[in-house]
């Protein structure tokens, strides 16, 4: 197996008294787009800023790239892309200086219009940024970030607070990016943004990892009961099963030998988001 | 590109946004012209008492050219810096492989280039409007009074920033400090009318200093020819806000 783009062990970050990071593992390998889920405050932005090397860890060992960010230079700067949480960018530059002045910083840039390309402004080319709308700012960070042509790009938040047509746009820039082999680190408090764009993701609450895996499969989904519910005689029935298959095939052999009916009849498997609830509820309120 | 390529690189895209600013244009170019034509204007043609008696707007010329310069630098840097940082602009460029004294080159580069275009409008406008000979002869020294105050206030505006918690706070902080020692230090009152005591006080501050080098290489005629002990004074306070600088700069925004 390659050794993966980020490797984490055992690390931890304390803020005086409060730790904000109590012990995680996690691999990412290269060409994933693994998704970095958790509400706020749960320790997403302490994690991703230690691997992008603004911040220096408790403790754990942090491989990014096979370097310690900490101590990683210039050439591994080359490497990654950031986009941070919250950013304004120069109001007074337009979107193709913006990305000149960011690709001039890197020794093998990505050109500029390809660039301008793949995050769709290519209408706004020689706009100045100010008069960006939130979303379209927000893809032209995500150029920034692209403009040095990165292995691996962090994004923290990509889609916070922007509306359905805006996170829509932003989701396909990144799919644009797995199609380009990108490594991407993506944190999110937004499941369907996870379920939608990751192929894993791992969940975090108060700076504990409380589960991992492929989207569809994260906190055992598949093992929880499923609820089939149904009117019986003018009778509400829910039932919670393991077995659903069997359960329901001889509900239905009952009901139609009895030449009866089942109204309303609803089976339905715990969504990804009462998992994450569940999960994200089980282990402390939002703290810092 | 090579560390020399990309303060050109990065000087280029500051220039571009500093003359695409409307409130950095108008007051680092604008308001200097316009206390300069404010005081011609008011204190018309008196004399003032320095180097055996000069032109109210032969004093005006050297006095504004020192705030023009202050205002490009210092001023300039502290606010332009701190908006940059807590936008998040400045944590954003550390994330890249740019050096951080890119950065920062790039940007004292363009302070420079600014405080060199105010001297030459000013003295422009001097000559034209008011008969202030240019002291062609002088240049030499001019041009070195010049860049070596602009270094050190672009210094000691760098390290102010450490002190200014928020965009809103910035231009207040910058004004408060600024604004009175322009008063006691000549550049506004010509140091003939100022009493002995202030401008004693003023001199344990560089703006002080710096208008007395500038005036000095400007306005020849002084007893002794150029006096350098006070451009050596703005230097050390350059060198001290340097290391200010180093030690208690930050990338990342306050509030957050």
């Amino acid at each position: 197996m390659p050794e993966p783009v980020i490797s984490i062990r055992g690390l931890r970050k304390s803020y005086g008294d409060f730790e904000a990071v109590r012990g995680i593992d996690l691999d990412v390998q290269a060409g994933e787009v693994f998704a970095f889920l958790g509400p706020n405050g749960a320790g997403k932005t302490t994690t991703v800023e230690i691997l992008e090397g603004y911040r220096k860890r408790s403790g754990g060992e942090v491989a990014v790239l096979g370097e310690d960010p900490e101590q990683a230079g210039r050439a591994w700067r080359e490497r990654i892309g950031i986009v941070l949480q919250s950013c304004r960018l120069d109001p007074y530059l337009t979107v193709r200086e913006s990305l000149g002045l960011y690709a001039g910083y890197y020794r093998a840039p990505r050109p500029v219009e390809e660039t301008i390309e793949l995050v769709g402004l290519g209408a706004k080319a020689d706009a100045r940024t100010g008069s960006l709308s939130g979303g379209q700012q927000r893809r032209l960070d995500v150029g920034m970030a692209l403009a040095g042509d990165p292995e691996l790009l962090f994004l923290d938040e990509p889609t916070t607070g922007f509306d359905p047509s805006a996170r829509r746009q932003a989701w396909d820039v990144i799919e644009g990016l797995r199609d380009l082999g990108k490594t991407v680190f993506l944190t999110t408090h937004y499941m369907d943004e996870a379920q939608r764009l990751a192929d894993r993701a791992a969940i975090i609450a108060a700076g504990e990892i409380v589960a991992s895996g492929a989207p569809g499969e994260l906190g055992d989904r598949e093992s929880l009961p499923t609820t089939i519910r149904y009117r019986l005689s003018g009778e509400e029935v829910s039932v919670e099963t393991r077995t659903p298959v069997t359960d329901l095939h001889e509900l239905t052999g009952r009901v139609v030998a009895e030449g009866l009916d089942l109204e309303g009849l609803e089976v339905t498997r715990p969504s990804l988001e009462d998992v994450y609830l569940s999960l994200t509820s089980e282990s402390g309120e939002d703290e810092r | 590109m090579s560390g020399p390529a990309l303060v050109a690189h990065q000087f280029r895209y500051d220039q571009k946004a500093f003359w695409r600013n409307p409130a950095a244009v108008f007051f680092t170019v604008g308001f200097p012209v316009i206390l300069l034509l404010i005081f011609a204007t008011v204190f018309g043609d008196q004399t003032i008492d320095v180097r055996g008696g000069i032109d109210t707007t032969a004093y005006y010329v050297p006095a504004i050219i020192t705030l023009a310069v202050i205002s490009a630098t210092m001023q300039n840097l502290a606010m332009t810096l701190v908006i940059a940082r807590e936008d998040g602009r400045l944590k954003r460029g550390r994330g890249t492989p740019m050096p951080a004294w890119v950065f920062i080159a790039g940007r004292i580069g363009n302070s420079i280039v600014l405080a060199l275009i105010m001297l030459a409008l000013v003295a422009a406008l001097g000559r034209v409007l008011y008969g202030v000979a240019i002291p062609w002869a002088q240049l030499p020294e001019i041009v070195v009074v010049l860049v070596v105050g602009a270094a050190a206030f672009c210094c000691l505006g760098i390290a102010l920033t450490a002190v200014i918690p928020s965009q809103d706070a910035a231009a207040p902080i910058v004004n408060a400090l600024l604004l009175p020692l322009y008063f006691l230090s000549g550049v506004f009152i010509p140091e003939d009318e100022l009493p002995q005591g202030v401008t004693d006080f003023a001199n344990h501050f560089p703006v002080r200093d710096f208008f007395q080098a500038f005036f000095d290489a400007y306005i020849p005629g002084g007893a002794s020819g150029m006096d350098w002990g006070n451009l050596a004074v703005v230097a050390i306070w350059g060198v001290a806000g340097l290391l200010l600088a180093i030690r208690y700069f930050r990338w990342t925004p306050r509030g957050g």
